[in-house]
């Protein structure tokens, strides 16, 4: 077994490699991914070793961007898409919605649009506006498209492939204040079917459910429970949609109370749509009502202030204690 | 003439005119097979009409005006090229080798596809403007990758030409150097809107700010079409780039069923129009140069008739589909919520079911 210990953004690196020598349809495009290696040098080096045929450095149009990728395609294909960041995925939002999600529908299956949509989200690294934002629930909505978020190394090296092979296109979402935490990779074998929801904790009063940036803030908002004697089962609900489901119903079964967390705001988001099928699933089990701990119903805020607007451990706890105080 | 930057290869008249750069290839059979496309597609299209005025069809986007810069387009296209249409390009769809009542199945409101766009090389028709010209592009760039001799059409209008996403293709068109040729059939009229509002300077001449050459042809003249769309499918074949066509053309109908032209535009422009008619140019080319009998002209006439007579027969015989079938191709791998709507729908008993 090799077990490697590097950074998200190295195992991104390495997957999306694997990838590339596996299949020669594979084709990586977006802005400045090829002598840069991309803002964030996720692609660091692969144009050199695969060529700026397959490494595609982007003119400035993200529209462009999917639309290309949606022709290529059509001619068998298999496009990775960079959107430099979470706020710059709108200029591409038409192609993503009325192309990319129905054209396998529109052409009676005839198409395969098996292409990925690569999306550092979700804030926390002191950026300037647009390059926080947590978009994921837009996508989520529509049909046709599947969205997934990896929160740590191993699930970095593995999703990326899995979904790159899958034949639905996938809006690939990756927290971009975890890119630079390190953690081992097994390059034998992967964890988890793409579509899964991870437990990543075990406990027994109430269950956390969050997914990328979120989940290393729950195992930190669980160690400080778990020092006052309460015990917090954390899951990792790192297929957004589809949800998977069952390994969180058979969480809350448990537990009784549940508590979700994201960075967006919770209006017709992930978080209320787990509440909502949690609450329909799991309705005798439950003893309290679900909590959301999301991000304010107010514009990404000034970097300098966004860690009063993301989700900390602070807040998580303190919704904690609400589905801990309800006595039934 | 409309004007001298025009390419014009016989007048509405009739009248053969010589041109610096181009010359009809064509011998009296051909020209023959292009007037009985054009026949063909306008008795098919006024018959879709009726079948929407009569209920039959949710709605129809009429091509009549524009028969010759779409059977030009198509039949100068080769059998591996792969054409990207809007909702208008039934003549094209027609060279294709599509069935007339595919192209009606999404008017008829039975599916939102209708043909398979990988064996016809025609793409599903797009309704968003502007959104299939980057998809044209693409395509253009994985024949490339695959070293392959083929060229893309990439069909669009002037009303899509204030679009983000048309000029973001003539860029990548132009930076990728794809064998991909727009063609822009400039009907002067978007809906309501005109091309003064759309455009200040000839569409064609915008081709040369991207970095490649366009061409304005007389739309109607099919002889002229023809062969500016093959030479420049050609060029883009064996990597010489994209070139921009620019087919002046005149949309003699309405936008759609559901449009009043008469309250945004006058009588007198469309009679202007009428003379110039993309038909009756190559009718009195062939009478008065080869001679072709006037029987020849009937026995198309029937047969557009009888194609007409069998659309309506087929379109009549759609009917409303299982609506299980909403659940098909949504996804191309199994998906939870499928199951799930798949699995209420057939527990409402709204269908019998049908395997996945």
């Amino acid at each position: 077994m090799s077990i490697v210990t590097m950074t998200m953004a190295k195992a991104l690196n390495e997957g999306l490699r694997r990838a590339l020598e596996r299949d020669p349809k594979v084709l990586l495009m977006g802005e400045d991914i090829g002598k840069l290696g991309g803002v964030f040098r996720i692609t660091d080096g692969l144009q050199k070793d695969f060529g700026e045929d397959r490494v595609i450095d982007a003119p400035l149009a993200e529209s462009a961007i999917v639309g290309t990728a949606v022709g290529l395609a059509i001619r068998g294909y298999r496009t990775v898409c960079e959107m430099q960041f979470d706020g710059f995925v709108y200029p591409a939002f038409d192609q993503i919605v009325s192309q990319v999600a129905k054209l396998h529908k529109r052409s009676d299956g005839a198409y395969t649009m098996g292409l990925v949509i690569r999306l550092p989200f979700q804030g926390g690294i002191g950026a300037i506006e647009h390059h926080s934002e947590s978009p994921e629930a837009y996508f989520a909505q529509t049909a046709g498209l599947r969205v997934v978020s990896c929160s740590t190394p191993n699930d970095a090296y593995w999703m990326i492939q899995q979904a790159i092979e899958h034949d639905d296109p996938i809006i690939f979402c990756e927290p971009k204040s975890r890119y630079w935490e390190k953690g081992e990779v097994d390059l034998d074998r992967p964890a988890h079917d793409l579509f899964s929801s991870v437990l990543r904790r075990e406990g027994t009063d109430v269950t956390l459910i969050g997914y990328g940036s979120s989940v290393k803030t729950m195992l930190r908002a669980a160690e400080t429970a778990a020092s006052e004697g309460v015990s917090l089962e954390v899951i990792d609900a790192s297929s957004i949609a589809p949800l998977d489901l069952a390994p969180m119903v058979a969480s809350v079964e448990k537990t009784g109370r549940f508590v979700t967390v994201q960075e967006a705001p919770h209006t017709a988001s992930i978080g209320s749509e787990i509440v909502a099928e949690l609450t329909q699933r799991c309705f005798y089990s439950l003893r309290a009502p679900g909590i959301r701990v999301s991000g304010y119903h107010v514009p990404y805020p000034a970097s300098r202030i966004e860690e009063d607007y993301r989700p900390s451990v602070e807040r998580i706890l303190d919704a904690v204690d609400r589905v801990m105080g309800f006595d039934t | 003439m409309i004007d001298e930057e025009l390419v014009q290869l016989l007048t509405p008249e009739g009248e053969r005119v010589s041109h610096p750069d181009y010359t009809s290839t064509l011998n009296s059979e051909e020209i023959f097979a292009l007037y009985r496309d054009m026949v063909i597609i306008r008795r098919l299209c006024n018959e879709a009409t009726s079948l929407q005025r009569q209920g039959q069809l949710a709605l129809w986007a009429p091509l009549q005006g524009q028969e010759a810069a779409q059977i030009g387009a198509g039949r100068a296209m080769a059998p591996m090229d792969f054409s990207f249409p809007t909702y208008r390009e039934h003549g094209i769809a027609w060279c294709r080798g599509i069935a007339p009542e595919d192209m009606l199945r999404i008017f008829r409101a039975v599916t939102t596809g209708g043909w398979d766009p990988q064996k016809y090389r025609h793409a599903v028709p797009t309704v968003v403007l502007g959104n299939q010209a980057l998809h044209a592009v693409g395509y253009a760039m994985g024949i490339q990758r695959d070293g392959a001799e083929e060229a893309v059409l990439a069909l669009f209008g002037d009303g899509a030409s204030s679009q983000g996403d048309t000029l973001e293709s003539f860029v990548w068109a132009a930076a990728f150097n794809a064998p991909v040729v727009f063609f822009c059939q400039n009907n002067q009229w978007g809906i309501s809107t005109p091309s003064s509002l759309q455009f200040k300077v000839p569409l064609y001449r915008r081709a040369e700010g991207f970095g490649f050459p366009g061409i304005r042809v007389d739309g109607n003249d099919v002889l002229a079409v023809y062969e500016v769309t093959k030479r420049a499918l050609e060029n883009a074949r064996v990597g010489g780039g994209p070139t921009m066509i620019e087919a002046y053309t005149y949309r003699m109908g309405a936008h759609t069923t559901s449009d009043d032209p008469t309250r945004y535009r006058v009588d007198a422009e469309v009679e202007v129009w009428k003379h110039r008619d993309p038909l009756a140019r190559v009718k009195a080319l062939l009478t008065r140069e080869y001679n072709t009998k006037s029987s020849a002209f009937d026995d198309v006439v029937a047969e557009a008739e009888s194609l007409a007579l069998k659309l309506r027969v087929d379109v009549l015989a759609m009917g409303r589909p299982d609506p299980i079938t909403m659940f098909e191709n949504a996804y191309a791998a199994e998906h939870p919520l499928i199951e799930e709507g798949r699995r209420e729908m057939i527990e409402l008993g709204v269908s019998a079911g049908s395997p996945a």
